[in-house]
């Protein structure tokens, strides 16, 4: 394998990567303050959608981006009343919101434009272009660093800095901020938070907020910069392997971003069957389609070691009367 | 907890979410500019005007019953199996194997062994993750999640590389010998006077009723059904009774599992006579919300069943008669999943005070 197939292997992989480090960031917040969150995916695919189509109709990716934070936010909202609120089956409710994304996307984007569901091509400014970083060509001459620093890293569109630069900002509000420490207090023992007089569902739902607007980044990232246009079920997984990459990550923000890379480059490396060939090993397409998710369930089997979730993952908080 | 009356919690809960779900996706069509009114009538007519409308619903119908079944074993022993769709493909490769392995002689025994095939895949597909949940705890609703994108591109291969027949251009099984096709409703003595026309539902609605008498049998007659139900309901005391844990896990799932991949002999081998892509269509993802709507109980899954199938049926129309894509109807599952399994704390909060207040005239 050349180093310039590497590279644009690594490329790729860091396009791929950038919804899944959204979306895990966003499952992060929400089940380290013991929401679970399965609808990662739905709410992915909802922002994609209304992303797209704002920013086709607008003719701007930013009221694009605002637009699929909306809407994400919104299936947020009921995932909170929902779980918080009416203290209902948190699997089911994000299992529900995945379907109603499915069903709600197709229908309005056929609505707007009657392309099959989908949005038409966007171009110029309503979808994100790269951003060349600076002494890219100027560095290239420095061995293997310069070449990755102008292929890999530099070229790539606002999102994914936004998305890398998520991971310090996340740790820091995690493990230096008191939100952050009642946050990780709420998902180990939120009667312990209630006695010490700060508010479960509030803090509950200001994590299911944080995780909608980051699952709005992820889907807008999906239709207006990784390709430009949205397509049905465009999201294929995305926010199920994005759990994945969570439990792999053992619910923390570095950990995150190393899993969420090595998840996307499984899945670049399922678009290039010609590195196989090169390599001399012949596998069948479908075989390749199928190897994230192959690998996903490997990785929940036992490469995680003892994954321990926040103790009260999944558990309604009912106050003592 | 509120506490509602039996009945009303069984009959009026999940009809008070269905109303519900229905009112949003009126707002959901109105809001898209289509007349709700017009959806509505076209469903009802197109699923349920004419004999021959039922003929569809009870062929959808039948589908649903087996993943409703599934759906609901599974979440008696507390787990949550959202790998029917994947277990049912895989079910419908084991019914295409059988049909294809010898050229059968007579249909009941084609369905006789259609039906073994087609469990022993599903249960099979399902027993993978039930084993890892069990010995290693990852977690059953992401793995069956991720089996179920497996099952599709595992089918891919087989129907492309594999099992394609030379010369053929799409990617699907040869079809079905004369032997395997199944008797339809209008080719059963009786049921031939009320469907006249040809119809897609077929006898294995029998097997359907029949599977759900048999899950009631097992799960509220049987030393196995009281495990896995005291499993379900409390593991830490399932286990001190020494229930063990891996063995409830791993029969709860395979009969899950066996369930999703009967419904394939309704729709592979009673309907296309061939294995084709994705030949559940989301079938096994719809047993969720009749497992709910159903209350988990088989009398339900058969009821909720016949109006998913409706709701099918209904959608189709829609998508053939009028511009409201078909896609509605995961609209209104999702709602119907949304309101019968997370938001029935609220549907059971409004109905509270409407008993409370009858408690107090009397």
């Amino acid at each position: 394998m050349s180093l310039d197939t590497l590279l644009q292997l690594l490329d790729t992989t860091l396009r791929f990567a950038t919804p899944l480090l959204f979306a895990c960031l966003a499952g992060l917040y929400s089940e380290r303050a013991g929401i679970f969150d399965i609808g990662l995916e739905g709410k992915m695919l909802v922002a994609a959608m209304a992303a797209a189509s704002v920013a086709a109709l607008s003719g701007s990716v930013y009221f694009g981006l605002l637009a699929g934070i909306g809407a994400s936010l919104v299936f947020a909202g009921i995932h909170g009343v929902a779980s918080i609120t009416f203290r209902g089956n948190q699997l089911i409710s994000g299992v529900a919101l995945n379907f109603l994304a499915s069903g709600v996307t197709v229908l309005v984007a056929q609505k707007l434009f009657r392309q099959g569901g989908g949005t038409p091509a966007l171009s110029g400014d309503a979808r994100f272009n790269a951003i060349e970083l600076p002494f890219a060509e100027a560095l290239r001459g420095v061995p293997v660093l310069g070449p990755f620093y102008a292929e890999v890293i530099s070229g790539q569109t606002l999102l994914v800095y936004i998305a890398l630069l998520a991971v310090p900002v996340t740790w820091w509000v995690l493990y230096r901020t008191r939100y952050g420490l009642r946050l990780r207090a709420v998902g180990e023992n939120p009667a312990a938070v209630d006695t010490a007089g700060v508010s479960v569902v509030a803090l509950r739902f200001s994590a299911v907020a944080i995780a909608g607007v980051l699952c709005g980044l992820a889907g807008a990232y999906m239709s207006t910069g990784l390709v430009a246009a949205f397509g049905r079920e465009m999201t294929a997984g995305r926010g199920y392997i994005a759990l994945a990459a969570l439990i792999f990550a053992k619910w923390r923000p570095w950990y995150a971003l190393w899993a969420t890379l090595l998840f996307g480059f499984f899945q670049a490396l399922a678009l290039r069957p010609d590195v196989f060939k090169a390599l001399g090993v012949s596998i069948p397409v479908a075989a390749l389609d199928a190897l994230p998710y192959v690998l996903t369930v490997i990785v929940l089997a036992g490469i995680v070691g003892k994954a321990t979730p926040p103790r009260a993952g999944g558990e309604p908080y009912v106050k003592e009367r | 907890m509120m506490q509602l009356p039996r009945w009303a919690d069984i009959v009026l809960v999940p009809l008070i979410s269905l109303l519900m779900a229905g009112i949003i996706a009126a707002f959901v069509l109105l809001a898209i500019g289509e007349s709700p009114a017009e959806a509505l009538t076209t469903m009802v007519n197109g699923a349920l005007g004419s004999p021959y409308a039922w003929g569809y619903t009870l062929y959808y119908a039948t589908s649903f019953i087996f993943t409703g079944l599934a759906v609901t074993v599974a979440f008696h022993a507390g787990l949550f199996n959202i790998g029917g769709e994947g277990q049912a493909q895989l079910g419908g490769l084991g019914v295409a194997l059988i049909c294809l392995a010898l050229p059968w002689p007579h249909w009941t025994v084609a369905l006789l062994a259609a039906t073994l095939g087609a469990a022993l895949f599903g249960a099979a597909w399902a027993a993978i993750p039930a084993y890892l949940q069990a010995k290693l705890g990852s977690h059953i609703v992401i793995t069956t999640i991720m089996f179920n994108y497996i099952a599709a591109s595992f089918i891919i291969y087989m129907l492309v590389d594999v099992l394609r027949p030379a010369g053929q251009m799409d990617p699907a099984t040869a079809r079905f010998g004369p032997g395997t096709a199944l008797p339809t409703l209008n080719e059963i003595p009786l049921l031939n006077l009320i469907f006249a026309k040809p119809v897609p539902g077929n006898v294995t609605l029998f097997l359907a009723l029949l599977a759900a008498w048999a899950v009631w049998e097992m799960l509220w007659r049987t030393k196995l059904g009281y495990e896995i139900r005291a499993f379900g309901k409390s593991e830490k005391a399932a286990r001190y009774a020494g229930i063990s844990p891996l063995r409830v896990t791993m029969i709860a799932m395979m009969m899950s599992g066996a369930l999703a991949g009967m419904m394939s002999v309704n729709n592979v081998m009673g309907e296309s006579g061939r294995l084709v892509q994705n030949s559940s269509e989301g079938a096994g993802f719809i047993g969720i919300a009749v497992a709910l709507m159903g209350r988990n109980h088989p009398i339900g899954v058969i009821l909720a069943a016949v109006l998913f199938g409706a709701l099918y049926q209904g959608g189709a129309e829609l998508g053939l008669w009028t511009s409201i894509p078909l896609e509605l109807r995961i609209v209104v599952q999702g709602l119907v999943i949304l309101f019968t399994g997370a938001l029935d704390q609220m549907v059971r909060m409004m109905l509270a005070p409407l008993f409370a207040r009858r408690r107090l005239a009397v």
